[in-house]
């Protein structure tokens, strides 16, 4: 380049001082205005965020109270027969007692017990039925029955049924609310805290329903996933990183794993439809297919991580290690991975949290059907957390939604467990060369 | 559970060989470490390789495949009343047999006259193949176990290489981990295109990728009406354009300036409070946000477009008005938003790596000509980061593409030909979804038909990462 290239005869003309001041001005206008975009994308993403957990949390918290009601049940000898204790008709004993303490009496057709044994759990009969099966002597005698009231009922005291609301519009009638007043007043109802929530698993009935069932499920999957996964992961990534040469199959795998790692979810719930289910004979719906499913997904993820992790391990400590004599596996084995460890654990800590929260896969081999309580075995019939959110949501009963957020509000206290394991694991093991 | 004991016990042998080889090195050496080649572990692990390892590997396989092995041996002998049977119910007929030969409960189909007695000799066959099968895989594993011990014991002396014998194993275990992710994506290709190919031999290829009508709703009887169904995917991958297209609308420009503001602008306090809640935007799982779509996000655009219909109602734009006054919870727009929001971590922390990755020459050269922040981010960085951040938002497009809680829960399930937003459409991976959690019939193209479409899926979001992996690639070195 010769020198009258980059010097033309003269310079450009400066404009006057007023232009130059309106384009500075012009100019800082901008710097300004793009600044205050950049804020308003983070504030609009952090409303997102507040409105998106506020709501989950407005919706679910409700969930953790519950009403639960005592009433002395007397077990009448002409109403049980001994012989055939499944087959008596508890709900009613329970519905007569229930009048009895309401001080109304039910007619021909029977529409005031009826309306009784809208407000009161299926659970009083069940209760009734394993005591009279554990003591027969009871029967004749009075015996206190606590219990939950019905899901609607519970929606009522919680405000969520209003009294305001046209009588044909809402599940329960004017006499109803009039009941459950009374009750509420005379201190036979109670507010306490949900534990049935945490400790059943799903039912028909939303005052029944809990989450321990998809706990399980949930843990048993993850067991399985965790133990498939992560040394499969970490194997295969030492070898790629450690061993193996730089060849056209080593790229081959590479490209492989990366790709393997954007697969849409709902791709290897096909796979292990067409391959776990239909070829292997997996039985549907287990939590060993929900875990090998998952493992196969989350298997990319690990390897991903893990390499980084020995990729951040110095090539100084390999050199050692093989300067006194260690041979190219002890050198991995004994050195570079024990140091590699905390990062190989909070990547995998990652993916399985990201496995637990994972549903569409989980939808194709057969995990939505109803299960009414924790798995017994691997190959047993299962549910999951997220699942169990998939399929509440899609219950028309209202007090489901509110089971439904509660519900995700436990799902996200385990997904944020994990991650804060992830991340104090990494701050307490992290290590600068 | 006999799996289970024999590697138990299996597991207790090849413990018993390592102490066996361990103490066989040992005594060849005269108690001397110093004397052998490889340090005594070795020597035990070498044996107890050898003991356990190709007998538990033929457990897992027999674990794996015995049923498939018992499945065709019992099968193998149809009797003549069984083959009077359709194929169907043949099938039923030795699911049922399987069935009962391990007590559990058969289906409803009863069994009568000559099909009871050739059921009943069946159950017997089952039940004696499976003997023969489960305890053929558990002694041969015991002999391969025995001779593996046997083969492997007597090499060990002062001189056998051990510790080289047992790195080969290892090498071997490690190359075959590797593998399971080539095996993996083998086992996608295979079963998509497998099941796929079964789909097409009823509905032509063509028909399904250009075809403008989606009902697969397939008939009970063949004489009624519209029994074929129809497979024309292009409403599904309308719908699926459509709601990515508006998650892209909400997530590209709020990830791409939060992603500016924090790389650029922020300070360090700022930016390590907003980073982690970023990530907890994307931690959520898929179902949240779909319960989220379901019942907040389409109630409240409901009630607004509603109420833009009734202030505008009786207007100049009535027939609009209309419209909007029956607008439903579920439409594209509600999936496509609640997706855009689900995006916008990805896409932030995708562009922030990207950006922050310009070297800090560029900014410095800008300013140094006096330029302010701004125009240098415009001018300089963002042309720079450029390919990294299409490359970015080529991903976020293949998670859009491959998300399916979201739209199953918001978007709705009509097959429509639409780019109205407020519309209900349904995407290729809701069809998946519904076609596939009812009753699984693997004869008829309703279900085999969401294999075409895992197929085109699988497909579409390939390309575009293999399109995004090329990008980065290609311009990643640029200021090395």
């Amino acid at each position: 380049m010769t020198d009258a290239a980059i010097s033309p005869g003269a310079p450009a003309a400066r404009p006057a001082s007023s232009a130059r001041d309106a384009l500075l001005k012009k100019r800082h206008r901008s710097e300004k205005l793009f600044r205050a975009q950049g804020i308003a994308a983070i504030v609009i993403a952090m409303i997102f965020l507040v409105v998106l957990v506020g709501r989950i949390v407005v919706q679910g918290y409700s969930t953790f109270e519950t009403h639960t009601l005592t009433v002395p049940v007397y077990l009448n000898p002409e109403r049980i027969d001994t012989s055939a204790l499944e087959g008596v008709n508890y709900d009613y004993i329970v519905a007569e007692a229930m009048m009895k303490k309401l001080g109304v009496q039910d007619d021909d057709l029977g529409t005031v017990s009826s309306k009784v044994q809208d407000l009161v759990s299926r659970d009083f009969g069940n209760q009734l039925l394993q005591m009279v099966k554990k003591d027969h002597s009871l029967i004749g005698k009075t015996v206190d029955v606590t219990g939950s009231v019905k899901a609607d009922a519970d929606l009522y005291y919680k405000g969520e049924i209003k009294r305001s609301t046209a009588e044909g519009d809402r599940k329960l009638d004017n006499q109803q609310l009039d009941w459950l007043d009374r009750l509420r007043k005379d201190g036979t109802v109670k507010a306490g805290f949900n534990t049935k929530f945490f400790t059943n698993s799903d039912s028909t009935e939303p005052e029944q329903a809990g989450v321990w069932g998809a706990v399980i499920g949930s843990a048993m999957m993850l067991v399985i996933t965790a133990l498939i996964a992560i040394p499969v992961g970490v194997m295969a990534a030492v070898y790629l990183e450690e061993f193996a040469p730089k060849n056209r199959w080593t790229d081959v795998i590479e490209v492989n794993i990366n790709n393997l790692a954007a697969v849409p979810s709902i791709v290897y719930g096909l796979l292990g439809l067409a391959l776990f289910i239909n070829w292997l004979h997996v039985p549907r719906g287990s939590p060993l297919v929900g875990g090998l499913v998952l493992a196969l997904m989350a298997l990319p993820t690990v390897i991903i991580a893990t390499r980084s992790a020995l990729k951040a391990v110095p090539p100084s400590i390999r050199e050692a290690a093989l300067g006194v004599g260690a041979s190219k596996a002890q050198t991995v084995f004994h050195h570079v991975l024990p140091l590699a460890m905390p990062g190989v654990m909070t990547g995998a800590i990652l993916s399985l949290a990201h496995a637990l929260g994972e549903t569409a896969p989980l939808l194709m081999i057969g995990m939505v059907a109803f299960v009414p309580g924790a798995p017994e075995s691997f190959t047993s019939s299962a549910t999951v957390l997220p699942v169990q959110v998939f399929i509440w949501e899609n219950a028309s009963e209202r007090a489901f939604h509110e089971r439904t957020a509660a519900a995700i509000i436990v799902l996200l206290v385990f997904m944020i467990v994990m991650n804060a394991a992830a991340v104090i694991l990494r701050r307490r093991f992290e290590r600068r060369w | 559970m006999l799996t289970w004991l024999s590697l138990l016990f299996l597991a207790l042998f090849s413990g018993a060989a390592f102490m066996a080889g361990r103490s066989r090195a040992l005594k060849s050496s005269g108690g001397s470490t110093a004397k052998l080649h490889s340090l005594p572990n070795y020597y035990g692990l070498y044996a107890a390789l050898w003991a356990g390892a190709p007998a538990a590997l033929l457990l897992l396989l027999g674990a794996a495949f015995g049923g498939r092995v018992e499945d065709a041996m019992l099968q193998a002998q149809r009797p003549a009343v069984v083959q009077a049977l359709t194929p169907d119910r043949q099938d039923v007929f030795f699911s049922d047999v399987s069935a009962v030969a391990v007590g559990q409960a058969p289906s409803e189909v009863a069994y009568e006259g000559p099909l009871k007695a050739a059921f009943d000799a069946k159950v017997v066959e089952a039940k004696r193949i499976d003997g023969i099968v489960s305890y053929s895989v558990l002694g041969l594993a015991g002999l391969l176990a025995l001779a593996g011990f046997l083969l492997a014991t007597p090499r060990i002396n002062t001189e056998f290489r051990a510790r080289n014998r047992v790195e080969g194993w290892i090498a071997g275990v490690l190359v075959a981990c590797s593998v399971a992710a080539v095996l993996t994506t083998l086992g996608i290709v295979m079963s998509l295109i497998y099941e796929s190919w079964r789909f097409f031999e009823s509905v032509s290829p063509l028909s399904f990728l250009f075809g403008t009508e989606w009902a697969p709703q397939i008939a009970m009887r063949a004489d009624q009406v519209a029994s074929s169904g129809a497979f024309g995917a292009v409403p599904l991958f309308a719908g699926t354009f459509l709601v990515m297209m508006i998650a892209m609308l909400v997530a590209a420009p709020i990830g791409l300036y939060s992603a500016i503001y924090l790389s650029e602008y922020a300070g360090r306090g700022l930016r390590s409070t907003i980073k982690p809640l970023l990530e907890i935007l994307a931690g959520v799982p898929t179902v949240v946000y779909g319960f989220f779509a379901a019942l907040t996000v389409g109630p409240l655009f409901r009630a607004f477009f509603n109420g833009i219909g009734e202030q505008m109602a009786g207007g100049p734009l009535d027939g609009i008005a209309q419209y909007l006054m029956q607008v439903q919870n579920q439409m594209a727009l509600v999936a496509g938003v609640v997706m855009g929001i689900m995006l916008i971590p990805f896409v932030s922390s995708l562009s922030d790596d990207i950006i922050n990755s310009v070297p800090q020459s560029l900014r410095d050269g800008s300013y140094a000509m006096g330029a302010t922040k701004s125009e240098t981010v415009k001018k300089v960085v963002l042309p720079a980061a450029l390919p990294g951040i299409m490359a970015a938002m080529l991903l976020a497009v293949s998670r859009a593409v491959g998300e399916t809680m979201i739209v199953t829960m918001a978007a709705g399930l009509q097959a429509k030909l639409t780019a109205n937003p407020l519309d209900t459409v349904t995407t290729v991976t809701v069809q998946i979804v519904t076609l596939l959690t009812g009753d699984q019939e693997f004869d008829s193209p309703k279900t085999l038909s969401a294999f075409g479409l895992g197929l085109t899926l699988f497909v579409v979001t390939l390309c575009l990462n293999i399109i995004a992996l090329r990008i980065v690639q290609k311009y990643r070195e640029q200021y090395d």
